[in-house]
Formats: C-alpha cells, structure tokens, sequence
C-alpha cells in the first residue's frame, strides 16, 4: 500500500509594505483636505475683499490710511462724482479703544487669574471658573445693549472723574468738555468682554508655574506673594502679554459692542475721554445701509485693512502664548 | 501601670477660630468705617463706597500684619486683598449683566411669544402683540445649517492634527488660531463680496449660516482638537494592533471614545454663534414673518430682532429687546451648562 507523498502547497508570501492601504489612503487625502480648509478660507478672504476693494485702494492709494475724509457724492443716475475714503480717524479709534480695553482688563485679569489659582479655596474656584468661562461665551450684543443702557452713565461719570483729578495728564484732557460715548466708555465695554478671555489665558499660564519651584519657595519660608513674585511671574510674564494681545486682537474687531456705545466721527482724535471716536467695525455697520456699490468697495477694502490687522495682531499673540508653554519653566 | 498619651493631631497651619473671628472683625470694622466716611465727608456714591471699603480693609489687614509679623507679611496681606478685588472685578459686570436682562425682559414675555411673529406688530404696539417665533425659527435654521457645514470641517481639521500629524501641523494649527480671531464683520463682509453679490444677489438664510460657519470652525476644531488629545494612545494602537487600518481605528474605535467631548464641541460652537450679529446684519436682511425657506428671501434671527427693537427706540420696542436678550441668554445659558456637563466625562464609554 502506497500512498503519494503530500504534496506541499506553500501559499505565496504575502507582499509586505509600509504603504497604507487603499482606504487609508482616502481617509488620509480626506483628513488632510478638511485640515486645509482653514488656510482656503482665510487667503480666500483675503483675495476677495482685496479684489473687491482693489479699484478703491488704487484710487486713494496710501492716503486711505491716512487721510480721514469719509465722503462720496452721486448724481441723480447714480454716477460717483467725486469721493474721498481715509480710514485714519477709524484706525486711531480703533487702537485707541482697544488699547483702553487692554489696559483696564489686564490688571484685572492678572489678579482674578493669581486670585483663582493661588487664593480661592476649590469650591470657589470651580464656580468661578464656570462663570467666567460662561462669560467668554456670551454674546457681544448683550454686551453692546447693557453697556449702552445700564453702564453708560456710570461710566462717563467715572470719566468726568478722572478728567477732574488727572485732567492734566495729556491723555486725560477733555475739549470741548464732552464725555458721552467717548472712547473711554467703548474701551470699558470692551474691557469687559475681553476679561474672561484674559482671565482664562493668564490662569492657564500660571497653572503650569513649576511646583516643585512653588514647592521650594515656601519651604524656604516664603510667603505667598513672595512666592508668587519669585516664581509665578518670571514663568507667565511673556504668556500673559500674549493673552493681552489677544484680547487686543478681539477688541479691534468687536463690532456690536462697540457702536452702540461709541460717538462715530471723522476726525482723528487722541483723546480718550472726548466723545468723538472711530472704529473700522462700526464704520462698516454704520454705512452699509445706504451705501451706493462704489462705497461697499470702499467698506470692502477697510474689511480687508481690519482682516489684516487683527490676524497680524493674533499671529504675534500666538507665537507668544505658544512659546511659553513649550519652553515649561 | 503606664497609660500611653496619644497627642491629638493639630494643624497649625490652619486659621484658628481666633484668626477667623479676628479677620471678621475687620472686615466688619471696614465697612462701619466706609459708611461713616461716606456719610460725614462730601464723596457720595457707590464708587466711592467700593474705593473706601477696599482702602480701608487693605490698610487695616496690612496694617495688622506689619506689626504682628513685618512688612514681608504686609505685603502679603495687601496683595491677598488686591487679588480679591480682582476676581470681584471680574465677576460683576456678569452679575449686572444676568439680573438686568432677567429683571427687565421678564416684561416683555407672554404666552404668545412662542406662537407670533412681528409681521402684524409695529415697534409702538403694546407688548402683547407679535412674538418672537420668525425669530427662534430663523436663528434655528441659520445654526443647523452653519452646523451641517461647520462640524464636518471642524473636525476632520482636528483629526489631521491629532491623528495624522503630517508636516502640516504646525502651520494649520496656527491658521485655526489665527482664524478665530477673524472679526465677524469681516465675516460677513466676505460672504458678502464672494457669495452674495455674485451668485445669489439677495439676503437669504444661507449666506448667514456661511458666515457662521466661518466663525464657527475654529471653536469646533480646538475643542474637538482637545478632546482627541485625550483619548489614550493605547486604543489606537489596540486598533492597529487587530488589525484594522488606520480608518477603521478612526472611526470605530476613536471617534466613540470622545464621542460626549466632541458633542461638547460642537454644543460650544453653537454657543458661539447663537447671539453673532454682525454678519447677520450684512446677509440675512431680517424680516419680520416666518420664512420656512432658508435659501431665498430675508429671515429673522434673534439677533438681529434684539438689534432692530433696540433701535426702533420706543419704550415698547426697547422691553422686546429685553426681552429677546433674556431668550438668547437662557438659550446659550442651558447650551454652555449642557456643555460642561457633557464635558466633565470626556472620555466615557
């Protein structure tokens, strides 16, 4: 009896690779696709205001930043006559406010955000943190409506004050002596929205102060400020300038907010507390509405200038936050 | 006979009753003093109530400790007080905020808000005529619809830089950072000069949900991006490890691990965008009744209801703006609280 030798049957080795598969592939492009999304959007904002202001921006050429003339005249079959756009005086409103904004919530966010990290006991902490987390998300024209209705009249009060007892500080004179809707109040408002987003920078930044230094300044008998001083602040410093920027980058575009309270006028104005102000986001809520097609290229190309801006302003503002939190201690 | 004496455990540095009651003392002394200063000398008002009592008890506790323990610990002591002012700082423009619109706006509900619209109200008609519903309806179109463009986006953004991590990472991290400090106007302005002059040529719910969405993806794509971050590494390479490609460890196994955090993200950029005026201001045109149809003709939004009664001005017209405010506010109250709720499990499964 004799049986045939088995016959071997070796399967063919299967092919080894480092390639992703067909799926995998598809699934990457499509990943990959979604992540650039944000870059399309933002130069494709970029190249239509461009476009659509460019025949403006050609027309007034440099003298759009800073001439501070804001008009255009139409005969009756609608032809433009003659026009002239600066956006000077909108520009210095708009710095002027935000920097307002920024000087009044950074002391205030720094001491909030020392206070929830280093003072509040933890049920403190955690109801605070909710609500001023819940505060970020507020929206902006709630904001506008109490600040034109209820903070107002305190405000331009507190303003009257402080050009009485201070007037004599440049940026403190007030002529005419007129103090409704000034920059100052705009400047409060934003200051108070932009409080929860400095807040939650700074305390942020302050959590990943290094215990064991923490740990090594009350063990050589310091006190808390002395701690706070020797150790906390040298670690945040440069992260809470960047949240300041950031707020800052959010106060230049408010836009809500900061027409309700805020005295819309041509004219370059450096004083804080007078009620003539500008700001490129109002200017372009306050013109659109009757705006012939030439002057929404004009609203157009000062879209484009407040684009540049703040992403100019937020790009310094990340590089800052981000390298501190990389660098650790 | 020896009795062992156990010694009670003490903590020294705790506050004792005698500190607590010490400090109470005057912290109550600081009040007297501001009340008596206000009332005897010419400054008047709640500023200067909030200077004085903050001046006083600074100086008092400061005071104190300077000579119970030196000026290290003063100036302790005057710092502790300075934070503290801070955090109150902080918190009282909320408090103002929340009791104004809650005393005011409760004026202006009735039964019929939810059923009417204002096509038959005009601003100087009493409160009880018209609602708010083209209102509600319109701002719940324009977010599903910013919703159905925005999420997809925002997350795939923040699965390439959790998951595939390509030489891309960095600079899109940086555009979503950059791209959620894009003032909405500016929004608005480009929906306006790439959408709307050019290929629909009138207001419509869409062209305000593209805005939105705009704003939108940022907050979807960090929160999303931080939640990813969360889930271990060793479920991913479970995945791999059984076999399934990089997709299918994704999907199946990725994606529901930080399904409840990225829910919260998504409830978060709702948040976001639910009281956006601006753009809304420029794109939808606001009208009055009830517009089922989200891709022609002006619709309403309660934002933009809020703006127009604010700036109609009579008394009437300013309650419904009240009004309005309290509806968003609840609205994005319940959102963020639903959100923190969601969020506390991040991972959970």
């Amino acid at each position: 009896m004799t049986t045939s030798a088995p016959v071997r049957v070796v399967p063919a080795p299967r092919e080894l690779t480092t390639q992703p598969r067909f799926s995998d592939k598809v699934f990457r492009t499509v990943v990959t696709i979604g992540g650039l999304s944000s870059l399309l959007i933002l130069g494709l904002i970029a190249i239509f205001l461009a476009y659509r202001g460019y025949e403006v921006l050609r027309q007034e050429g440099f003298k759009f930043l800073t001439s501070s003339d804001w008009s255009i005249s139409v005969d009756d079959a609608g032809n433009v006559v003659d026009s002239t756009f600066g956006l000077a005086a909108m520009l210095v409103g708009t710095i002027l406010c935000s920097i307002v904004a920024v000087a009044i919530a950074l002391p205030i966010s720094v001491f909030s955000a020392l206070f929830l990290n280093f003072y509040a006991p933890g049920w403190l902490k955690k109801i605070l943190i909710a609500v001023i987390d819940m505060m970020a998300a507020f929206p902006s024209i709630l904001f506008g409506i109490w600040g034109f209705l209820v903070l107002m009249p305190s405000v331009e009060y507190w303003a009257k004050l402080l050009n009485n007892y201070f007037g004599f500080l440049p940026f403190l004179k007030l002529e005419p002596y007129v103090v409704t809707r000034s920059p100052f109040v705009a400047g409060v408002v934003l200051a108070i929205m932009i409080i929860p987003i400095v807040t939650s920078v700074a305390r942020e930044i302050f959590s990943q102060a290094p215990l064991d230094r923490i740990q090594a300044a009350y063990a050589l008998g310091a006190t808390r400020w002395a701690m706070i001083k020797a150790v906390v602040i040298p670690h945040g410093k440069s992260g809470v300038i960047g949240g300041a920027m950031l707020g800052l980058g959010r106060a230049m575009g408010e836009t809500v907010a900061v027409y309700s309270v805020l005295n819309i006028v041509f004219q370059v104005n450096w004083q804080v507390l007078l009620g003539a102000g500008g700001n490129v986001a109002s200017l372009i809520i306050l013109k659109f509405g009757e705006a012939s097609p030439y002057e929404i290229k004009a609203l157009m190309a000062a879209g484009l200038v407040l684009f540049l801006l703040t992403l100019v302003v937020n790009a310094i503002a990340d590089l800052i936050v981000r390298g501190t939190g990389k660098s650790g201690r | 006979m020896t009795t062992i004496s156990t010694p009670t455990p003490t903590r020294p540095w705790l506050p004792s009753t005698k500190d607590k009651l010490r400090d109470l003392f005057f912290f109550l002394l600081s009040i007297v003093a501001t009340y008596v200063i206000v009332a005897i000398t010419p400054m008047k008002g709640k500023l200067a109530y909030f200077i004085l009592f903050f001046l006083l008890y600074m100086s008092l506790t400061a005071g104190l400790q300077y000579f119970a323990r030196g000026s290290a610990a003063a100036k302790d002591a005057f710092v502790s007080s300075l934070v503290a002012v801070g955090a109150v700082l902080t918190v009282m423009p909320i408090a103002s905020i929340i009791g104004t619109v809650v005393s005011k706006g409760y004026k202006g509900l009735h039964l019929g808000i939810l059923t009417t619209d204002m096509s038959l109200a005009a601003p100087t008609d009493p409160i009880a005529n018209g609602g708010l519903l083209h209102a509600i309806t319109g701002t719940l179109t324009l977010v599903v619809l910013a919703l159905i463009m925005s999420v997809p986006i925002g997350i795939l953004t923040a699965l390439y830089l959790t998951e595939i991590q390509g030489s891309l990472s960095r600079p899109i991290q940086f555009l979503v950072q950059a791209m959620s400090g894009v003032p909405s106007i500016v929004a608005g302005l480009f929906i306006l000069s790439a959408v709307l002059y050019p290929i629909t040529k009138g207001y419509s719910g869409l062209m305000g949900a593209l805005a939105l969405t705009i704003l939108m993806i940022p907050t979807v794509a960090r929160t999303s991006q931080e939640v990813l971050k969360l889930i271990p590494d060793d479920l991913r390479e479970a995945g791999v490890a059984l076999g399934g490609t990089q997709w299918r460890t994704v999907a199946m196994i990725v994606l529901p691990a930080a399904r409840s955090g990225l829910i919260t993200a998504v409830i978060l950029g709702i948040a976001r965008i639910a009281g956006e005026t601006a753009p809304l201001l420029l794109l939808t045109g606001g009208g009055d009744t009830v517009n089922p149809n989200a891709f022609n003709g002006s619709i309403g939004s309660l934002p933009y209801y809020i703006w127009k009664s604010f700036n109609a001005g009579s008394p009437e017209a300013i309650t419904r703006a009240w009004a309005g405010l309290l509806v968003l506010m609840i609205i994005v109250l319940v959102l963020f609280t639903l959100a923190r709720l969601l969020g506390t499990r991040k991972v959970a499964r």
